[in-house]
């Protein structure tokens, strides 16, 4: 098991600066939430300032509407990002893999497939750590649905992806992504679990016992996890801040330049092969949220159905191919298999079911 | 002293053994360094996310990439306690 595993993290380092005590600290969060707040509603104005009156464009001509888009949306969706990783930051510094693992060890299964697909939002996993993760959570006792429920909704569900839903699309477009990924990290697993598939776990997971080591513990202090969740904002936005800015680049090219209507002829939602076709390109392709997103957007503004895009989106950030090299280490090839193709079903229900419904 | 870098050889392992192997070359100490990648022998440690970093059969830091100072001040700890 010694091979090089690559996969793309976005994990936080973490320092112990306590030098700053915890009053400062909220006194001077306290500022920044009322600088934030301030800013974000003026954003609107001041950039249509620069767009039309600084540099003189027209409305309504293609340059101006990319310009004017670009513009706007990069502060807006920087801005959220900042806000919403620094409140995920807060609230994953209550959860570690260790905890989470006690806290599913020993649950039944319906209940704890729901607990662990809410849990793979609020604890801070990555790729790498998968196989650690999974032999932890199933030497525990902690059913294999029930892993395989965290499994899914760890990545599918991430606040990058929350953030420019919410950023781009409004609440609405957010809470359905939410709401339907978690639903299927739950559904998925149960049905894993139903169709008992534990001696596919690979033999050599099986025969490992950790001898009872009680599990590393760490306790943190409330001015540690305002330090940790800051470290994060570094980390993460410094990380993905240059795909988000070429992503919307990328999307007020198309939004300037593209005809209205023009996806719709083949992403459209009379077209009922789109979805199966979304998934089928969007599991191979492995992107941050990031990334996908402002592309997403573009496609949905030209008449792609939701559905189509929100099953794209989800095959390309859910289901990526390293993850599944990275689960084939402990699963053998037909539980990788049931797998992929439990999770991809529910995917392309959600697509249908949106594309029908909206 | 001995100092375990557990994790199965994602870059985030390796920069946290080389930020391991700094802090103990700038505290001056006798540590040997060893990286851990075997991910049964990383499970007999009770850890489930990695890097990890032991020191002396204690688990220090899991899940993250420690930072030096921190890294130091484990070993001033150890160094203190043995």
């Amino acid at each position: 098991m010694n091979n090089k595993v690559s996969c793309e993290c976005m994990e936080t380092t973490i320092g112990d600066s306590n030098q700053i005590n915890l009053r400062k600290k909220l006194v001077i969060l306290t500022i920044t939430l009322i600088a934030w707040w301030f800013t974000y509603h003026q954003l609107s104005k001041v950039t249509g300032w620069f767009t039309y009156d600084f540099f003189g464009l027209e409305r309504g001509t293609h340059l101006g509407e990319a310009m004017a888009f670009f513009l706007y949306d990069v502060p807006k969706v920087l801005m959220l990002l900042v806000l919403v990783v620094f409140g995920v930051g807060l609230l994953r510094s209550f959860f570690t893999p260790e905890k989470t693992r006690d806290i599913l060890a020993g649950k039944k299964e319906s209940v704890g497939n729901v607990l662990a697909a809410g849990l793979g939002i609020a604890t801070p996993f990555c790729t790498c750590s998968a196989i650690p993760l999974f032999i932890g959570f199933v030497e525990a006792g902690v059913p294999l649905g029930v892993t395989l429920s965290f499994l899914i909704a760890a990545p599918m569900i991430n606040e990058i992806a929350l953030v420019l839903l919410f950023g781009l699309f409004g609440w609405k477009v957010a809470a359905l992504y939410l709401s339907t990924g978690l639903l299927i990290a739950m559904v998925s697993g149960w049905v894993i679990g139903r169709l008992g598939m534990e001696r596919h776990i690979e033999d050599w997971v099986r025969e490992i016992r950790s001898n009872g080591t009680p599990l590393f513990m760490e306790t943190m202090t409330w001015s540690s996890r305002i330090d940790y969740a800051w470290q994060a904002v570094k980390d993460i936005v410094g990380k993905v801040w240059i795909y988000v800015i070429a992503g919307i680049a990328v999307g007020a090219a198309i939004h300037g330049y593209v005809p209205v209507g023009f996806m719709a002829s083949f992403m459209g939602r009379e077209a009922w092969w789109s979805v199966p076709l979304a998934v089928i390109l969007g599991v191979p392709m492995y992107s941050n949220a990031a990334g996908i997103i402002p592309i997403v957007q573009a496609l949905l503004e030209k008449g792609a159905a939701l559905g189509t895009v929100l099953a794209f989106m989800m095959a390309v950030i859910g289901l990526s191919l390293p993850e599944t090299i990275i689960l084939r280490k402990v699963l053998k090839p037909r539980l990788i298999l049931v797998f992929i193709g439990v999770v991809a079903t529910g995917i392309l229900l959600v697509g249908f079911l949106f594309n029908a419904l909206l | 002293m001995e100092i375990k870098v557990l994790g199965p050889g994602c870059p985030r392992c390796q920069q946290t053994e080389k930020i391991v192997k700094e802090a103990v070359a700038e505290a001056g100490v006798e540590a040997k360094v060893e990286k851990i990648t075997d991910i049964m022998e990383i499970m007999t440690f009770g850890v489930i996310s990695t890097p990890a970093v032991v020191m002396d059969g204690q688990v220090k830091s899991a899940g993250k990439i420690p930072k030096k100072e921190e890294v130091r001040n484990w070993i001033k700890k150890e160094k203190a306690a043995s």
